[in-house]
């Protein structure tokens, strides 16, 4: 087992994100959009696959073009080297193939600056169910660094930090000290 | 590389910009490029499992930031992402001699994401706020990320600085060999100042002041010394690379440059 260094896990956040986030709603033009995107969003993410894409909040928008029945969904990435982008994006061609819809295009675009905030209520039980913490607090709380992260198993707040990064982008290891399971967290982004 | 993610429509008053802002994204692009490349070199190196994971998370979030902002460039100078990572020799690199120097022990891995973190983390929480909408979306995506980063550099360096002697002695060492490096990463020029005159870019002088504000805790913290070596001639902005990049190159373009479009 690690030695760590005693500062680090009451450590504050040293550096919190300065931008505040006006994120703008999953937009839908086009004859069906919505229910197409109803699909679209049921992907599941290839590295979480509790949770849909539509959950996770990557999905941004479905154009359905009048005229010629050509899709465009537009979904943005977690962190910027996310590996699962293109997965994700075969996964939705695939499955809005399989429900008839042959024209399909998947645009991925970094202005729709996805935080964990945008995890939905159903995505973050989910994450829980199967033994992930989903994130503490808003990506803006200032007091984010000192809210204490539950464990999913046993639902304890006496857990501690392993290592900030984990088997994904988006995850951190911890353990819980109540009954000594280790656990993936949910980070704030 | 491949299916790289799009860049969004640029403000008008980039038109005119269009050489020097190509210029500044492949500067950044480059440093985070050669940077998660140096990254990594640490899997399956790492004193301990979690810190392969982590070396190689940040690597990753590194070269997608490289992706980013080589698409980017690419989009003015008419090329691919893989066209400028795989087939551009050491002089035609924009990055600072920093990114390029050896991997080191872990005591250099750490003091350089110390370094490097810190910098960036100035830089994009700056950039954010550019007039041209796609770095602004980049450095948003970005600053989030180089702040997990900072704060990993920084819980090592507390640990190894106020740690064992061996441990002290090392990352001292680590800082007084870098530290000759650090002085380019804040070095404006001609390209810096016009596009920051237009609110494109951040004036890299401007960042010293508050990166120092940032390090020096930390470094008192650890019980470490902040260095006073002389700064280097650096040049690696400019086309006159370090004299390690050609090394690094040979081995991360060898692949591409072997089989010019292979894909599987």
């Amino acid at each position: 087992m690690p030695q760590r260094a005693p500062q680090a896990a009451s450590r504050p956040q040293t550096f919190r994100s300065p931008i505040a986030r006006n994120k703008p709603p999953v937009q839908f033009t086009g004859p069906n959009a919505e229910s197409i995107a109803e699909i679209a969003g049921s992907v599941p993410d290839p590295e979480l696959p509790m949770v849909s894409l539509m959950n996770l909040g990557v999905l941004r928008a479905v154009d359905v073009n009048e005229a010629s029945g050509a899709i465009t969904v537009t979904i943005t990435p977690t962190y910027s080297g996310c590996p699962a982008m293109n997965s994700m994006a075969d996964d939705i061609v695939t499955k809005l193939h399989d429900a008839g819809h042959p024209d399909v295009t998947v645009h991925k675009v970094l202005g729709g600056d996805w935080s964990s905030d945008d995890l939905t209520t159903t995505g973050r039980q989910a994450l829980r169910e199967s033994g992930i913490a989903p994130p503490t607090a808003r990506s803006t709380d200032p007091n984010a660094g000192s809210v204490p992260v539950l464990c999913p198993q046993c639902g304890a707040q006496n857990t501690e930090q392993l290592s900030p990064f984990g088997a994904t982008s988006c995850k951190a290891l911890y353990r819980c000290l109540a009954c000594r399971e280790p656990f993936e967290y949910f980070k704030i982004h | 590389m491949t299916a790289s993610i799009e860049t969004s429509s640029t403000s008008m008053d980039t038109a005119d910009s269009a050489e020097d802002t190509a210029e500044y994204a492949l500067r950044l692009g480059d440093d985070a490029l050669i940077l998660a490349q140096r990254m990594g070199e640490w899997v399956s190196n790492a004193p301990e499992l979690e810190e392969d994971v982590a070396l190689a998370n940040i690597g990753l979030d590194l070269l997608g930031q490289a992706r980013s902002l080589l698409t980017y460039a690419g989009s003015y100078l008419g090329k691919s992402e893989d066209e400028l990572a795989y087939f551009r020799d050491d002089s035609e690199f924009r990055c600072a001699h920093l990114m390029a120097t050896p991997r080191g022990d872990f005591a250099v891995a750490i003091a350089r994401m110390l370094i490097v973190a810190g910098y960036q983390w100035e830089l994009y929480a700056r950039l954010a706020e550019s007039n041209d909408d796609t770095l602004a979306s980049i450095a948003t995506k970005a600053v989030k990320e180089v702040a997990y980063h900072f704060q990993h550099a920084e819980m090592w360096t507390l640990r190894l600085g106020d740690g064992t002697d061996e441990s002290h002695r090392r990352i001292q060492q680590a800082l007084d060999d870098l530290w000759p490096l650090v002085d380019e990463l804040f070095r404006t020029d001609d390209v810096e100042q016009r596009l920051s005159a237009k609110g494109i870019a951040v004036d890299s002088a401007a960042l010293k002041a508050p990166f120092m504000d940032a390090i020096a805790p930390v470094l008192t913290e650890a019980t470490l010394t902040v260095p006073t070596a002389p700064p280097s001639a650096g040049g690696g902005r400019h086309g006159k690379p370090s004299e390690y990049l050609g090394h690094l190159l040979a081995e991360m373009q060898v692949l591409a440059r072997q089989h010019p479009g292979a894909s599987w």
